[in-house]
């Protein structure tokens, strides 16, 4: 069992935590996920390390309530315990010998930008971070992001922070302005991925981009997390989640996503209404 | 005087129309009279040519010649001075090529029924024992075993009884591998994988879930900064084989470790469970192997009308269980032989709509023995499905080789190991199961856990 050390509620829809797991907290990198299930009959799912901290033995989830687990996890309190957390998998990011990079977040997938821009700026590199949310209610991490940045970019959808736009528009102004950078690292939406990609190909600028497709076990047994990359199969699980984002498919990336989405989002109703009766 | 019956005792099974909507076990076992009778059925030979079949030299007749007494306990203690998971073997090894196929009752008529038999008496033992296993004296030495799959429950289980202080790291959230995970229930029942699992526990075996190790903690970090001797590494199959054909990443496409997985492991099957599973009319099962056999028969119970097996060669060249194909066949699963697929076709929503297929035919014998098929020329159909799963074997996890100095595999990454003690190219670290030998079964994992129990004994004593 893992407790909960830290929760915090970033807007009404994420949630960050600082979960006691000692040994993956000594071990995790940027760009590692791990595993976690709430409860015995609990489903397995993948989170991204938002942060970790060695000397305390914590490592932080950042998550969005999207289906029965993470409606489950967010309805747990500080000193509760969560059933299994298993970790640090996949492959850390490399950052090391980047001189100027531009990190790009977008929604929650900010909360997995935010560590890379974080090690970026320790090791000493320029950071750029654009990171965009539809609107002012779900901005997360921006005093952090602030912290970390040798420019912060702001955007929304709805121009409600920052400037009203999307972040491939201010990434394409900061390139068009005359800014080079070494590699352009985009985590968010595959929609959005796919788009950074796009733009950066025509420049001809490296772009690593984090995928987060479905898993089961993690480890490498299920290849439910397949994706074609290059045109050859990968797993996230064990070869990414970090990957060359001109050759990832991420048209395929966003179909198999897809996948259980009905179910998911009638197991979360069936979630929340269970928790609704409780209240009552 | 000998039962001289030219037909084993019948195994009691589910009735396949009921089984086949259901998780429930298929074979209900021998009832004492069954076992006694099936029994009196060994000559007990002078040659005993069953033991050389078996992978851990199992003294069958000297087993049998109990049951028959009606010495069941006293059998019981026959099997486990050689095998450690008799309930689990006498339900999934291939006994028809092993024990069975020596059997001379075999030459003419049906072999002795010695799974059964080894079932009945595991069965037994497990209902009526309430001596709990006692964990010996501690001999102040400690091993590391990775994986908790057939071969390591196997390692964990005799050096635990020799007195070391084990540690089994497991990278699921529950323990016992591939018969929890891959193996479905109404083939081996859970519970009774849990029940070998706590008689480890009573043994004083800790066992550690959530510990991927290689990633969490690498070997070199087990033996250097927690203070184990030796390390088993029983991490088994890994990644799962695709055929590289088109439509393999389409929605509805799974391996069949992650459909397996998905049923046994998580569940799904369950109304309530939260790992979902799609829901399937028609399902395709690439594959001829007891895996293939599995998944198939799962799909079937969790509601597919109709399930074809796909298998490149003929039924005489299937590699699973004679007995799960018989099953296979009574519950009502399609055999597809002489087919393989070649594409998998999208419907509107780019899910699996079809699988297209060419016929084969066999020619001369290849590297393996079994006849190679070639493909007949404009020989392609295909198959409407919603549902395609991809049983073709898999290739060892290149996690522990990745993370451990020294440690030297098989080009296919099989990790290469003295067969006389499993040891491996790093001194003090022993492999066995599939990570050694790639898929194989459960009672070769188990023989090669216990080869290297011995080893480790023997190599911790000369330090």
């Amino acid at each position: 069992m893992y407790r909960i050390a830290k929760k915090v509620e970033l807007n009404p829809t994420v949630t960050r935590m600082d979960i006691e797991a000692p040994l993956v907290a000594k071990k995790a990198e940027p760009g590692q996920f791990i595993i976690l299930r709430t409860d015995e009959e609990g489903e397995r799912i993948p989170l991204t390390v938002a942060d970790y901290d060695r000397e305390a033995g914590t490592v932080t989830i950042i998550f969005q309530k999207v289906g029965a687990t993470t409606e489950k996890l967010g309805h747990l309190k500080e000193g509760e315990y969560i059933q299994d957390f298993v970790g640090p998998l996949g492959t850390a990011s490399e950052l090391e010998g980047l001189k100027k990079v531009a990190v790009i977040g977008g929604g929650v997938g900010s909360a997995i930008a935010y560590p890379v821009a974080k090690k970026l700026h320790n090791l000493g590199a320029e950071v750029h971070s654009i990171v965009g949310f539809r609107g002012k209610d779900l901005v997360i991490l921006e005093d952090e992001f602030e912290a970390v940045s040798d420019k912060f970019v702001k955007m929304s959808d709805d121009g409600t922070w920052g400037t009203k736009g999307l972040v491939t528009n201010a990434l394409k102004d900061l390139i068009e302005s005359g800014e080079t950078y070494d590699e352009v690292i985009a985590i968010g939406p595959v929609i959005m991925m796919k788009f950074v990609a796009a733009l950066t190909k025509e420049y001809g600028i490296k772009t690593i981009v984090s995928m987060n497709p479905i898993m089961v076990d993690g480890t490498g047994m299920c290849g439910g997390c397949r994706l074609t990359v290059g045109g050859e199969t990968k797993f996230a699980c064990v070869d990414g989640p970090d990957f060359d984002g001109h050759l990832v498919d991420f048209d395929e990336a966003m179909e198999r996503g897809s996948m259980y989405r009905p179910f998911e989002a009638k197991k979360r109703e069936e979630t929340c209404n269970l928790f609704a009766k409780e209240v009552q | 005087m000998p039962n001289m019956s030219l037909k084993k005792n019948e195994m009691p099974t589910q009735d396949p129309n009921v089984r086949n909507k259901n998780f429930k076990e298929v074979a209900l076992g021998y009832t004492k009279e069954q076992a006694i009778d099936e029994a009196q059925r060994c000559l007990n030979c002078k040659n005993k040519k069953c033991v050389s079949g078996c992978p851990v030299n199992i003294d069958i007749p000297a087993f049998i010649h109990e049951v028959a007494e009606g010495k069941f306990e006293e059998a019981y203690q026959v099997i486990a001075k050689d095998s450690s998971l008799p309930a689990v073997c006498g339900r999934v090894c291939p006994q028809e090529s092993q024990c069975e196929g020596q059997c001379v009752r075999g030459i003419k008529g049906d072999p002795v029924g010695i799974g059964r038999l080894e079932r009945f008496v595991a069965d037994y033992h497990n209902a009526n024992n309430t001596e709990k296993a006692v964990k010996p004296e501690s001999n102040g030495h400690k091993v590391a075993v990775i994986g908790s799959g057939p071969s390591g429950l196997t390692c964990a289980g005799d050096l635990a009884k020799m007195g070391y202080e084990v540690t089994i790291f497991e990278a699921l959230h529950l323990a016992g591998g591939v018969l929890v995970y891959g193996i479905p229930e109404f083939r081996l029942p859970k519970s009774i994988v849990q029940k070998e699992i706590d008689g480890l526990k009573d043994l004083g075996v800790k066992v550690e879930t959530n510990m991927v190790i290689g990633k969490v903690l690498s070997i070199d970090e087990l033996k250097e900064e927690y203070g184990f001797e030796a390390v088993f590494i029983g991490s088994g199959a890994g990644l799962p084989k695709f055929m590289n054909i088109p439509g393999e990443n389409l929605k509805g496409v799974y391996s069949a470790n992650e459909f397996l997985t998905r049923v046994n492991l998580m569940k799904s099957y369950k109304e309530d469970s939260d790992t979902p599973i799609k829901q399937n009319k028609r399902v395709a099962v690439v594959g001829g192997g007891n895996v293939a056999m599995d998944a198939a028969r799962s799909a079937l119970r969790l509601g597919a009308e109709e399930v074809y097996i796909i298998y490149r060669r003929s039924r005489e060249e299937l590699p699973a269980r004679a007995e799960e194909v018989e099953h296979a066949e009574e519950e009502g699963i399609i055999f597809k032989f002489l087919t393989n697929p070649v594409e998998i076709l999208a419907d509107e929503n780019k899910f699996a709509g079809g699988i297209k297929c060419v016929e084969m035919e066999l020619g001369e014998p290849d590297a393996s023995g079994r006849r190679r098929p070639i493909v007949k020329e404009g020989s392609e159909f295909e198959i409407p499905v919603d549902c395609v799963i991809m049983a073709l074997g898999t290739s060892p996890n290149p996690l522990i080789k990745s993370t451990t100095r020294g440690l030297e595999t098989q080009k296919w990454g099989g990790i290469i190991v003295e067969e006389e003690t499993g040891l491996t190219s790093r001194e003090g670290i022993y492999a066995g199961g599939d990570a050694v030998t790639g898929a194989a079964t459960v009672i070769l994992a188990m023989g090669a856990g216990k080869t290297a129990a011995a080893a480790i004994d023997e190599y911790i004593k000369k330090q």
